[in-house]
């Protein structure tokens, strides 16, 4: 419902602005444009100067890079060298995490897809007494913070500690409860008549979803791969306590590592940042609008 | 289609004979919930049960020995434990409190007739997506007392800044801050879409009765966006009251413990090998935040019905 709320009235807005068109006077003109400009200036002072800041340093050589000014390279331009620098530091580790960290955002966020789907659709449609129950328990989810150790001790009772598939089900366990709201609001605005009419036409329980229900969730589906691979590929105290050692190492560890191994070398750090930003901000620029619905829809539920 | 619609027999269809009714409910099989629950159990049921047992004992993975509460006494007389107990309520009280006021600022900014909206919007959600670390390290290097750049722009206009992190009375204020510019970003958004959802009309309305800016915010708006108050309120304390990320990327609780929480507590404990006390403080932060959103959540909502 309220996913669906929010796209509509995304649009609404602008309609808005252009119903009350008057001639500008100066009055107009100053309360127009002159607090736009105003937030544009903030605006590119405390949001743009910090990722500009990202970009030239990791552009820089190692002397200009300490000196944390400010300034376009002046010592000419060493992006492409420090990238390069940055991913054969101790034999291609940081390789290694892009693999590591893209394995395990796909699969745990393939797996929170289609168990969320299914929690989500049985919840919404069936009726029954132990849905308070599990209505508490995905709220639960969201809300109690996981207990490290023994979830550690767990893990190791199954022999699935400091491993990728351990991790990879921890992510996926994390993210469930977000994942079910979405899914659960999402499927309250499917009509029944097309669960009755699948059925008339002799369409089994697993038919009925996978090749009915399942194809129409596309759209939350989208937001949700798009919002959860964000947040797995940013996670950091999940694998720092659940998947230690280097040959696990994900993008964010390695990350955090270099912060005491580059302690000198502000141009490799700041590369490596650079790097790690790049696929949350193709994720950005491809699917603003399903993130913002995605997290305006499943926090208003939440 | 009224043809269709207006059949005799489906007019006058009794309700589902109960065979019916059951074969509609074994459509919907209680089997699909095993895939998520058995995870949920496994992975995070069993381990918060456990946590309760566990932080009763001195545990170090091999033997567990019986201790009481002496883990929680540790908790709460050791003074460094302490002060991570009431960082993490200023931390978590005081982003939150930001994070309302900004986000509605702007929320009420960005819905308005505002040059350049949509490229606001961008700039402030982008953050959000931005790695946690990532951001620390870079207002790290932002905030270095003598070669930061925002130290040196302050001394532009001849203002001494603080040693945003190296100052133990400012560490924990200036990582709370990077946290809401961090995450500004959502409370916007949340806002932006409760004030989008009120109804056109009340705005007309007041001002055809000749009200201002200010009244109209204060008397329209202000009420009307208590559900996405509610839910910034809630997502943001959630988020605070459990942050770690940020505080150990960029301080890791330091000054001496100045900006520690319970989650870099928790963190330390488990690295020195503390199994249980550490598991105490993941009882002591779950309790705090229980107690703290339950009653909070119950609160908001409830304003909510009544108006």
């Amino acid at each position: 419902m309220t996913l669906t709320r929010t796209l509509t009235t995304a649009g609404g807005t602008s309609k808005r602005i252009r119903q009350d068109r008057k001639p500008l006077t100066f009055k107009r003109f100053m309360r127009k444009y002159f607090l736009g400009i105003v937030a544009i200036l903030v605006s590119i002072v405390v949001f743009i100067v910090p990722f500009a800041f990202i970009f030239l340093t990791a552009a820089k050589n190692p002397q200009e890079s300490s000196l944390f000014e400010f300034s376009l390279p002046q010592q000419g331009w060493y992006l492409w060298e420090n990238f390069l620098a940055v991913l054969q530091t101790r034999d291609f580790i940081i390789v290694r995490a892009f693999v590591n960290s893209t394995i395990l955002t796909v699969v745990s966020v393939a797996i929170m897809v289609v168990f969320a789907a299914m929690v989500g659709y049985v919840l919404q449609r069936r009726r029954s007494r132990w849905n308070h129950l599990i209505n508490f328990f995905v709220l639960a989810g969201l809300i109690v913070p996981p207990a490290v150790v023994p979830t550690i001790w767990v893990m190791q009772t199954l022999g699935i500690f400091k491993t990728m598939p351990g991790m990879i089900l921890i992510e996926a366990t994390f993210g469930l409860s977000f994942c079910i709201l979405l899914f659960r609001a999402f499927i309250a605005t499917i009509p029944r008549e097309i669960d009755e009419a699948a059925i008339i036409d002799g369409a089994g329980p697993l038919r009925l979803f996978f090749r009915v229900i399942f194809p129409m969730l596309r759209s939350v589906t989208i937001t949700v791969i798009v919002v959860q691979s964000v947040t797995v590929f940013n996670d950091f105290t999940n694998p720092l306590y659940f998947l230690p050692g280097d040959e696990n190492a994900t993008v964010q560890l390695t990350l955090f590592n270099y912060q005491s191994q580059f302690n000198t070398q502000y141009h490799l750090l700041f590369a490596d940042i650079l790097l790690i930003t790049i696929p949350p901000l193709i994720m950005f620029m491809f699917f603003n609008r399903k993130i913002v619905a995605g997290l305006t829809a499943g926090a208003v539920k939440g | 289609m009224t043809t269709i619609a207006h059949r005799p027999l489906e007019k006058s269809a009794p309700p589902p004979p109960r065979e019916k009714r059951k074969r509609m409910k074994s459509m919907y099989p209680t089997w699909f919930y095993i895939p998520s629950g058995v995870l949920y159990v496994v992975l995070f049921a069993i381990p918060t049960f456990a946590s309760f047992y566990f932080s009763l004992t001195r545990w170090s993975l091999f033997d567990v020995e019986f201790i009481g509460f002496d883990n929680f006494v540790t908790f709460f007389t050791e003074p460094m434990l302490f002060q991570g107990l009431i960082n993490t309520f200023i931390y978590g009280f005081l982003t939150s409190a930001l994070k309302v006021v900004f986000g509605l600022a702007l929320a009420v900014l960005l819905t308005g007739s505002i040059l350049g909206r949509g490229y606001l919007r961008s700039t402030i959600f982008f953050p959000v997506l931005v790695s946690t670390i990532g951001v620390g390290i870079t207002f790290k290097v932002l905030m270095d007392p003598f070669d930061g750049l925002i130290n040196k722009s302050l001394a532009v206009f001849g203002i001494q800044g603080p040693g945003w992190l190296t100052d133990p009375q400012w560490a924990l204020f200036s990582v709370a801050l990077v946290d809401v510019w961090k995450g500004v970003g959502i409370a916007t958004l949340i806002y932006i879409a409760g004030i989008v959802a009120i109804p056109q009309e009340y705005f007309e309305a007041a001002k055809v009765d000749g009200a201002g800016a200010w009244k109209t915010f204060r008397n329209i708006t202000l009420p009307l966006v208590r559900p996405a108050t509610a839910t910034v309120v809630l997502l943001s304390l959630i988020g605070g009251l459990r942050s770690f990320e940020l505080i150990w990327a960029m301080t890791r609780g330091g000054p001496g413990f100045s900006s520690d929480v319970i989650a870099s507590v928790i963190y330390k404990q488990y690295q020195a090998g503390f199994y249980g006390l550490s598991t105490a403080g993941n009882v002591v932060l779950f309790i705090i935040v229980t107690a703290i959103i339950v009653p909070i959540s119950y609160f908001l909502n409830r304003r909510q019905v009544e108006s």
